[in-house]
């Protein structure tokens, strides 16, 4: 069965058994997609399709927070999305770190008020610390000051990098980070250069 | 005009305050956030904010006869009777029989401008915020002065009518629904004790006493803006960031929202309009 096949067919289970006096949670999670439906207007870019689901944002909702989801469902969740990862094929996974500063400064991209022709942003510093010299940065996620000097610029450590980046969910099920790559974010050039941001010792990360 | 020279002294404070803001040293700021800052903007402005202009210029327009059929909004019923403004904030949202609806406070302004003025809903909808501009938003002025006649009293949203417990369970599925190619619910900024967006603070919406500090300091006047937000401009604009589409003004989504994180914030002290970032 097919993921839309699926989430239709709950659909029309929950209008079935749509009940008289309390309505279960799975009920007002369905009411819940069509209030807003009704409720949110598409404009520049953002079409009222962002509202669905895939599996893992559905997943992933059914859980306060991603150390609430079962070990079995997120071991599934990660194995899926492991397989989502496209590694480059030139095989090269470093990029140039000055360009992957800019990525990780930036936070445009993808908003409706965003010119969806021009690159998105990693906005990597609202989340997370970087460098030293960057006193502005977000606590949402670990700091990774030092990250490439204390994994080393090796190409196991570029392989985890890229894919971190490319689909985090692959790693940590229900994880707060975009999944970049496999959402199509960033582009791949641009991971490589957020790959070389982290692991280069030239890079103010590693400084 | 009376109001005048108040604005001008108003612009010039702000000028200053910015000013001195603006020198504030950057040393330091790693482990500060910009909490800190507004706390000695606010010491600047002595107390005062430039929310009190929204305020009066709403005072105002509630009193003054307007729209097809030239009455004013002194009948208006916020939910404690007609015309009682007083505290009415506090226990908003909730449901109106007259309209079979569970209706926030901006919600419920539209419905009394149709339905007391006779404007027609597109009219009483069209300009909720102001764009910076001259160009100000009745909508905000009006919430500034209603809100401002609930400073003090405590939040106390019931939940005891079936459309208010709906409303609710709906603004808390919304509060998880992660989606978009972001994968962004409220719960990923909103969800966590201590966190910070750059240097923002992120108030964990889930926790009590976060929520009523973060619910009870809506509407504010934001300076980077220089404008008043209500609580349905910051839902519509945490969306446009979460990358959804945009959330339409007292839609039925943005008043389940409402719900979820007023009632959270239920035993809270209001104390807005306040002043932000």
């Amino acid at each position: 069965m097919t993921r839309k096949k699926f989430f239709a067919a709950l659909a029309v289970t929950g209008l079935i058994t749509g009940c008289a006096t309390m309505m279960s949670d799975a009920d007002i999670s369905k009411k819940a997609l069509l209030v807003m439906k009704s409720s949110f207007k598409e404009k520049g870019q953002a079409k009222l399709d962002r509202l669905d689901q895939d599996e893992v944002q559905a997943t992933c909702s059914l859980y306060e927070t991603p150390d609430k989801v079962p070990k079995d469902v997120a071991q599934r969740l990660e194995q899926s999305q492991l397989e989502t990862i496209r590694y480059p094929a030139d095989g090269q996974l470093l990029g140039n770190w000055k360009a992957g500063e800019v990525v990780a400064q930036s936070g445009v991209g993808k908003q409706y008020n965003d010119d969806p022709t021009r690159p998105s942003g990693g906005n990597c510093y609202a989340c997370h610390q970087l460098s030293k010299q960057e006193v502005s940065f977000g606590t949402i996620g670990p700091s990774l000051l030092g990250f490439g000097k204390a994994r080393g610029n090796t190409e196991e450590s570029r392989k985890y990098a890229y894919g971190k980046v490319y689909n985090s969910d692959a790693f940590s099920a229900c994880s707060n980070m975009p999944r970049f790559g496999h959402n199509g974010i960033l582009t791949e050039q641009q991971i490589k250069d957020v790959v070389a941001l982290m692991l280069d010792p030239e890079s103010p990360v590693n400084k | 005009m009376e109001e005048t020279p108040r604005f001008v002294g108003w612009g010039a404070l702000v000028a200053a305050a910015a000013f001195a803001l603006a020198l504030a040293p950057a040393a330091g700021a790693q482990q500060k956030s910009v909490a800190d800052d507004i706390a000695r903007y606010r010491e600047l402005l002595q107390d005062g904010n430039p929310a009190e202009l929204w305020e009066m210029r709403g005072e105002t327009l509630w009193r003054t006869k307007r729209g097809p059929k030239a009455v004013s909004l002194e009948q208006c019923d916020l939910g404690l009777g007609s015309g009682v403004v007083k505290g009415a904030y506090a226990a908003l949202p909730r449901y109106f029989a007259d309209a079979d609806r569970v209706m926030d406070l901006e919600t419920r302004l539209v419905h009394c401008m149709v339905t007391l003025q006779g404007y027609a809903p597109a009219d009483a909808k069209k300009q909720p915020f102001g764009d910076g501009t001259d160009k100000k938003s009745d909508n905000e002025a009006l919430v500034a002065w209603i809100t401002s006649e609930s400073k003090g009293v405590v939040i106390n949203v019931a939940l005891t009518h079936p459309k208010e417990q709906e409303a609710y369970r709906i603004g808390k599925a919304m509060f998880f629904h992660r989606a978009g190619p972001h994968d962004f619910g409220c719960v990923t900024c909103h969800g966590e004790a201590h966190k910070r967006i750059r240097l923002q603070d992120l108030p964990n919406m889930l926790d009590p006493a976060d929520a009523r500090r973060a619910y009870t300091s809506w509407p504010a006047y934001r300076v980077s803006q220089g404008e008043l937000r209500t609580f349905q401009w910051r839902l519509n604009d945490c969306f446009r960031q979460q990358r959804f589409p945009e959330l339409e003004f007292t839609s039925d989504a943005s008043i389940a929202l409402t719900m979820f994180l007023a009632r959270n914030a239920n035993g809270g002290t209001y104390n807005a309009p306040a002043l932000k970032r």
